[in-house]
């Protein structure tokens, strides 16, 4: 078989979803909490802000409420989690022969046309992940797993916008 | 049971003493490893697989998300029922209305403009994405828009907090019928979806 065949065999996404809900249950049996990714660079930007100016970070009503004396923003579990999702991610890509670096577009549209959406495309989510308290990992995903209410509304939100606004984006899909 | 043994057994672990706080960051990792690996092999790390449950060509998104949402859900709620679980002290994040759908419909439009969210940009950038590299860079300044125009979201972020609610206290349901109704709206969306994907036309990706 060839790599090219073989990068683009996927696990069976209701095996995937059933795996998936296991790792979610076991991390609320285990911290009681769900898991996230939007947390983790949360924490890097309020370090990267705080190593610039201190007295700018503490200064700031939203920053200052995730700084404190004894213990760096850094040294929390979202981040280590977040490496280990880097991991997990490199393991699984590198059994499946899917390491390689390229940019992922339509043919419709230039690399650089796709850069610069992604870009984009990540300062509205790290925007909007901060209204919602949570991405669609920790607010959506885990938030669904404990029936919390926050939860449900950030998937019915983020789904259902995206939904609206998918026409206008088409081009760069489909 | 033995009221002793459950005492002692059951979770959230961390929470409960059971096991020790310093192993949090170690747990974590693992966890972590274990959440990047399904996401990459169920194909998260590809921005035009992910774009295509807006589009009809590819509902991997739904399929893995959904069904990851009604496993633990009963899951949680079967442990906490046999006594393992202590559900009350799960974290249930404060429903802060506005703010979040504010925040859901920002998300969204990221979503549709940059392919990924930011667990499955992770996912990306971990097998050399480099489109998933930008948007993670996108992340860190909108992060940062957020935290230095604070003042001016600050209202809106903390309006309307209902607290620590759930959807079925909130509606007065029964958790258990709403857990049935949300698995059945699973399976059907799942048919649905199957036929409507044929009906699509294929896109090569």
């Amino acid at each position: 078989m060839s790599t090219q065949d073989r990068s683009k065999q996927y696990m069976n996404p209701y095996l995937a979803g059933v795996l998936l809900g296991l790792v979610l249950l076991l991390t609320f049996y285990i911290t009681g909490r769900g898991l996230g990714a939007s947390g983790a660079v949360k924490s890097s930007v309020v370090a990267a802000v705080d190593a610039v100016s201190h007295s700018h970070a503490t200064g700031s009503k939203y920053y200052s409420q995730f700084i404190s004396d004894d213990n760096h923003p850094l040294n929390s579990w979202l981040v280590f989690e977040v490496l280990g999702v880097f991991a997990g991610a490199f393991l699984s890509g590198a059994l499946a022969g899917r390491l390689k670096l390229k940019v992922e577009h339509s043919p419709k549209i230039s690399s650089r046309t796709r850069l610069i959406f992604a870009g984009l495309g990540g300062l509205f989510f790290g925007l909007g992940s901060q209204f919602a308290r949570g991405c669609t990992s920790g607010a959506a995903l885990s938030g669904m797993a404990v029936l919390s209410l926050g939860g449900f509304l950030a998937m019915i939100f983020i789904f259902g916008t995206g939904y609206v606004v998918a026409y206008f984006f088409r081009k760069l899909w489909i | 049971m033995d009221l002793n043994l459950i005492l002692n057994t059951m979770g959230p672990l961390i929470t409960n003493g059971i096991i020790d706080p310093g192993w949090n960051n170690y747990i974590a990792l693992l966890l972590g490893m274990a959440f990047g690996f399904v996401l990459e092999s169920a194909g998260f790390s590809s921005s035009r697989k992910l774009a295509g449950v807006f589009y009809g060509y590819d509902f991997v998104v739904l399929k893995v998300f959904f069904t990851a949402a009604v496993v633990s859900v009963i899951g949680i709620y079967l442990m906490g029922h046999l006594g393992w679980l202590d559900i009350s002290k799960l974290y249930i994040q404060p429903a802060y209305v506005q703010s979040t759908i504010v925040g859901g419909v920002i998300m969204g439009i990221g979503f549709l403009m940059g392919g990924f969210c930011p667990g499955t940009s992770f996912t990306g950038v971990a097998i050399g994405k480099i489109d998933a590299m930008v948007f993670s860079v996108g992340m860190f300044i909108g992060v940062l828009i957020f935290g230095e125009l604070y003042p001016l979201f600050e209202n809106l972020y903390n309006a309307g907090n209902l607290g620590y609610i759930t959807i079925t206290e909130y509606f007065g349901i029964q958790p258990g019928i709403f857990i049935l109704g949300l698995t059945v709206v699973a399976l059907v969306a799942f048919y649905v979806t199957a036929i409507i994907q044929q009906k699509v036309k294929k896109v090569d990706y």
